[in-house]
């Protein structure tokens, strides 16, 4: 290439790269020692290195024309890897084989805060980041290519790492040629054009996932794997007891057991290194350590009744003037409350980092959401300045939230700063179980007044959910089991009283129905047509550590809402799927209805089903559907269940599944999260709580809590995919597991009759609703 | 400590370790295979499943001098990237997984069953599989990938 064509694109003369691979990271870490004068104090970290306003802090294009990004967002399990790679191979007009994604290794690549809540897709997709970065740099390609060839870039073509004249393809140069591995030194362009999803070559296809050999193989590494020189290997002592502190530790209990190096504690904080893990595991288990009694525990037979009592912090999603009044006036008012427990992530491995923390720096290896975060809080921890701590994200089991994956991050550091060697740690099974961030539970109190055509008129929701700790952010390692046991306070919780809604309607947590116009401030921004309503929900303070858990707020919203839209479905003898219709306006979300009672041949007709006798096994068929956190996607679902009305046990047949999520980036993938959501929630429908007796959780491995295992009868999943191309992608992660509950309740009532309230359907509490129905229903 | 001789994915070793370590310590750790998983460490999952003297084996809470000279297959020994099982290889065909850590129990459990019933239907392989778990709930396509696997075999 000539010398001066980079100049002329903005490229810089600074060739760090002669080669893709390991040079590309060093490139990148090239500006860690750039000055890091942004930062305010110590743990205001905000503000990151690695400038997201710049090409290069996304972007490169190796000499061997391969392509290096780098994004801010992780695979956490679901296959977001394959689906972003597919995303800047085609952006930037590369093959898919070409590209390699780094992600959330805090020294090389953008924060883009946590990965959650259904928003990489949205995040990287959209008029943002990786995929704005990507054509950022094929325009620059293309300026470069024009310059080169002395051809009109509006005469030029990219595909395939090449451009090429439109009119004579000999004329024609490849990205390696152009760039050979120098920075491009260009600001990221919110206007460079993107492709337009009729010209997708690679994005939008079935393309496998890049992973997938390596772990049917068994050589894929996860965070489990990662081995580094001297490393040493931890085991923690957690508290016997919720709220049990520590009074003394007995080193002496441990002392002369094979390969123990030390035992550590800060303030409850206890642990124990060794040489082997094996080692490590014997000497935690073995340490006499005295703890003063816990706090004890809310009986858990009467928590429910127990939360509403509790002090809290209120808000109003959306409040009518006429609530009150309408409800007085209408013809019927139907009433219900529906009951969510306490449930865990429960991660498929137990969770596991290592560190290494030595000369005031600190590496971890960890599988954190929040790589970033959990870099200020691990500096925060050890006391050293957030610059001097690199989170380099490694996968861990499938991460559906906060597990231990944050805590045992923290727990590593601790250890492997004590020591002054590199630690790997990984939970037992009790400690995971019993020392996670819960999924809220919820007690919810739902009216509607439904007039004499029965339409519904009014709709009244009032829920008390317990919560505390949750992610840490930037800057609260107490919101974690770990900083919580070192001596951090989680985030206080305050009551306070609600105040008006204001400024626009929000459905984040899907707290307002679906069926309500969500008018704030005078404007509706809700998905349905009830013009009175009222939401309003209560906030206290829970026994446990809790935090979001897959579809947080959003599952048991929603199971409270697309059950009882059912419920007075049911009451006015009106089919399920029309009567949601009838009260809904935002079409992306009808259209899912009507696409999901298609695909199961819905039969219109009124729950319960009267041809079904009151003994033996009954079928039933159920309708749920939502808009998921208002936008972030609509899925809809048809569910048939088979009740065995003498056992109280579900057998859940086949599922129906529609999803709209905008532009499918890889529909495979989508159907492998709509299949994996929609059996996950039917675990969390059937069978998984939190239990605790009167001091500690006694839910603590998976005898006491109950996965659906390989061995259930699997139903079928149908899933039909609504590609929409001319709208922003939503989130698909957590659309499908929101509705389950709802859909195998509302099942279970069309086969029986009986209404179930509460989760998990256990065969007991099956047996509970089949007993209290009445007669005439 | 005593010496305890292992023929590992074909690979005779021996490692000097407490013969009360569970195996699954002495492959993930002193043999550094990356298959066997710890889940649990309580045989309730099966993330850890090996497959030794022809069974499908619990390795955490399998004591390793309870194996000395046995013959142990992990995932990776099964197949490479290369050259996949065909077992494996239906896994990769149906995109079979999502986060991957409880393939070790899915596969090997699936495999040493379907040796040892070769006839079996869908419901004697999720029968089978019913002390196994996944977390993503990828069940639906790892049965159907089971199932490919075993009418093709015979």
């Amino acid at each position: 290439m000539t010398s001066d064509a980079p100049a002329q694109a903005g490229l810089s003369r600074r060739d760090f790269l002669k080669t893709s691979g390991a040079l590309v990271v060093s490139f990148s870490a090239i500006s860690a020692l750039e000055p890091l004068g942004l930062a305010q104090g110590p743990f205001d970290t905000h503000a990151s290195h690695v400038d997201p306003a710049r090409l290069d802090s996304w972007i490169a294009v190796n000499a061997d024309g391969t392509v290096t990004a780098y994004t801010g967002k992780c695979d956490l399990g679901q296959g977001m890897l394959t689906a972003q790679m597919q995303l800047v191979a085609e952006e930037i007009a590369v093959p898919f084989e070409r590209v390699h994604l780094i992600q959330c290794d805090t020294e090389v690549c953008p924060d883009q805060g946590t990965t959650s809540g259904s928003q990489s897709t949205p995040t990287n997709f959209n008029s943002r980041n990786l995929a704005q970065a990507a054509a950022t740099a094929r325009e620059a390609l293309l300026a470069l290519a024009s310059t080169r060839l002395g051809i009109p870039a509006d005469q030029l073509t990219a595909a395939d790492g090449i451009v090429s004249a439109t009119a004579d393809g000999s004329k024609r140069v490849s990205y390696g040629d152009l760039v050979a591995g120098r920075k491009f030194d260009l600001p990221m362009d919110p206007r460079a054009k993107r492709k337009p999803a009729a010209d997708w070559r690679v994005l939008g296809k079935p393309v496998p996932r890049v992973d997938m050999p390596a772990m049917v193989t068994g050589q894929f590494e996860f965070v489990h794997n990662v081995r580094v020189p001297n490393m040493l290997h931890g085991a923690v002592v957690r508290p016997p007891e919720v709220g049990a502190t520590l009074v003394r530790v007995d080193e002496g209990s441990v002392a002369g057991m094979p390969g123990v190096v030390k035992v550590v504690v800060k303030k409850n904080f206890v642990g124990v290194v060794a040489e082997k893990p094996w080692q490590a595991r014997q000497a935690a288990a073995k340490l006499a350590a005295t703890w003063t009694p816990g706090i004890g525990l809310p009986d858990q037979r009467t928590y429910f009744d127990h939360i509403r009592a509790q002090p809290s912090r209120d808000a109003y999603v959306v409040k009518a003037a006429d609530v009150d009044e309408r409800l007085a006036k209408a013809a019927t008012v139907v009433k219900a409350t529906y009951l969510h427990p306490f449930q865990m992530h429960g991660a498929m491995g137990t969770s596991c980092a290592v560190a290494d923390v030595q000369g005031g720096k600190a590496t971890i290896w960890s599988p954190t959401q929040s790589a970033y975060p959990t870099r200020s809080g691990v500096a925060m921890l050890l006391g050293v300045p957030v610059d001097s701590v690199r989170v380099v994200f490694t996968r861990g089991a499938g991460c559906y939230g906060i597990n231990g994956a944050d805590t045992v991050s923290y727990d590593a550091a601790l250890l492997s700063q004590a020591v002054g060697k590199p630690v790997r740690v990984q939970l037992s099974r009790k400690d995971e179980h019993a020392w996670e961030n819960y999924g809220f539970p919820y007690v919810i109190d739902q009216r509607a007044g439904v007039d004499a055509d029965g339409t519904i008129v009014v709709w009244d929701y009032e829920a008390w959910f317990a919560s505390r700790g949750g992610r840490p952010g930037y800057d609260t390692p107490g919101n974690v089991i770990t900083g919580m046991l070192a001596g951090y306070a989680p985030v206080a919780f305050t009551p306070r009283g609600a105040a008006e809604p204001a400024g626009e309607f929000r459905n984040g947590s899907n707290a307002a129905p679906s069926y309500v116009s969500g008018r704030v401030a005078g404007r509706a921004g809700g998905a349905g047509t009830i013009a009175s309503e009222r939401v309003l929900t209560h906030t206290v303070d829970s026994p446990f550590f809790t935090g979001p858990l897959r579809s947080p707020s959003r599952l048991q919203n929603t199971f409270a809402h697309e059950s009882f839209i059912d419920e007075i479905a049911a009451h006015v003898k009106a089919d399920p799927v029309a009567y949601r219709l009838r009260h809904l306006r935002d079409p992306r979300l009808k259209e899912v209805i009507s696409a999901a009672a298609k695909a199961a041949h819905w039969e219109p007709r009124p729950s319960p089903d009267a041809r079904n006798a009151r003994t033996g096994v009954a079928a039933g068929r159920g309708m749920s559907a939502v808009a998921y956190e208002g936008t972030n996607g609509y899925v809809a679902m048809v569910a048939e269940v088979e009740v065995d009305q003498t056992t109280g046990a579900i057998a859940t047949k086949r599922l129906f599944l529609a999803q709209d999520c905008g532009p499918v980036s890889n529909p495979d993938g989508m159907k492998n999260q709509i299949e994996g959501g929609a059996l996950q929630g039917l675990s969390r429908a059937l069978g998984e709580e939190v239990t605790w007796d009167d001091r500690k959780v006694t839910s603590v491995d998976w005898r006491t809590y109950h996965s659906l295992s390989l061995g259930f009868a699997v139903p079928s999943v149908e899933s039909v995919l609504i590609n929409r191309t001319d709208v922003p992608a939503t989130g698909a992660g957590e659309t499908a597991i929101t509705i389950v509950a709802a859909a195998i309740g509302n099942a279970i009532f069309d086969a029986t009759g009986a209404r179930i309230r509460r989760v998990p359907f256990t065969p007991d509490h099956v047996k509970a609703a089949l007993a209290a129905r009445r007669a005439t229903v | 400590m005593s010496a305890i001789d292992l023929t590992v994915n074909g690979r005779r070793q021996s490692v000097d370790v407490d013969p009360a370590t569970p195996l699954l310590y002495v492959l993930s750790d002193d043999l550094q295979l990356r298959g066997p998983k710890f889940g649990c460490g309580l045989g309730q999952c099966g993330a850890c499943t090996v497959i030794a003297r022809g069974r499908a084996v619990r390795s955490c809470v399998t004591p390793v001098g309870s194996m000395n000279g046995a013959e142990v297959t992990t995932l990776e020994g099964l197949g490479t990237p290369e050259h996949p099982h065909p077992l494996q290889q239906a896994f990769i065909d149906e995109q079979a997984a999502q986060c991957g850590f409880c393939l070790s129990g899915v596969i090997l459990t699936a495999k040493a069953f379907l040796d040892q019933h070769p006839k079996a239907g869908q419901g004697e392989i999720e029968q089978a599989l019913s002390g196994v778990l996944c977390r993503c709930f990828t069940h639906a396509r790892m049965i159907h990938a089971i199932v490919q696997y075993a009418e093709r075999a015979r």
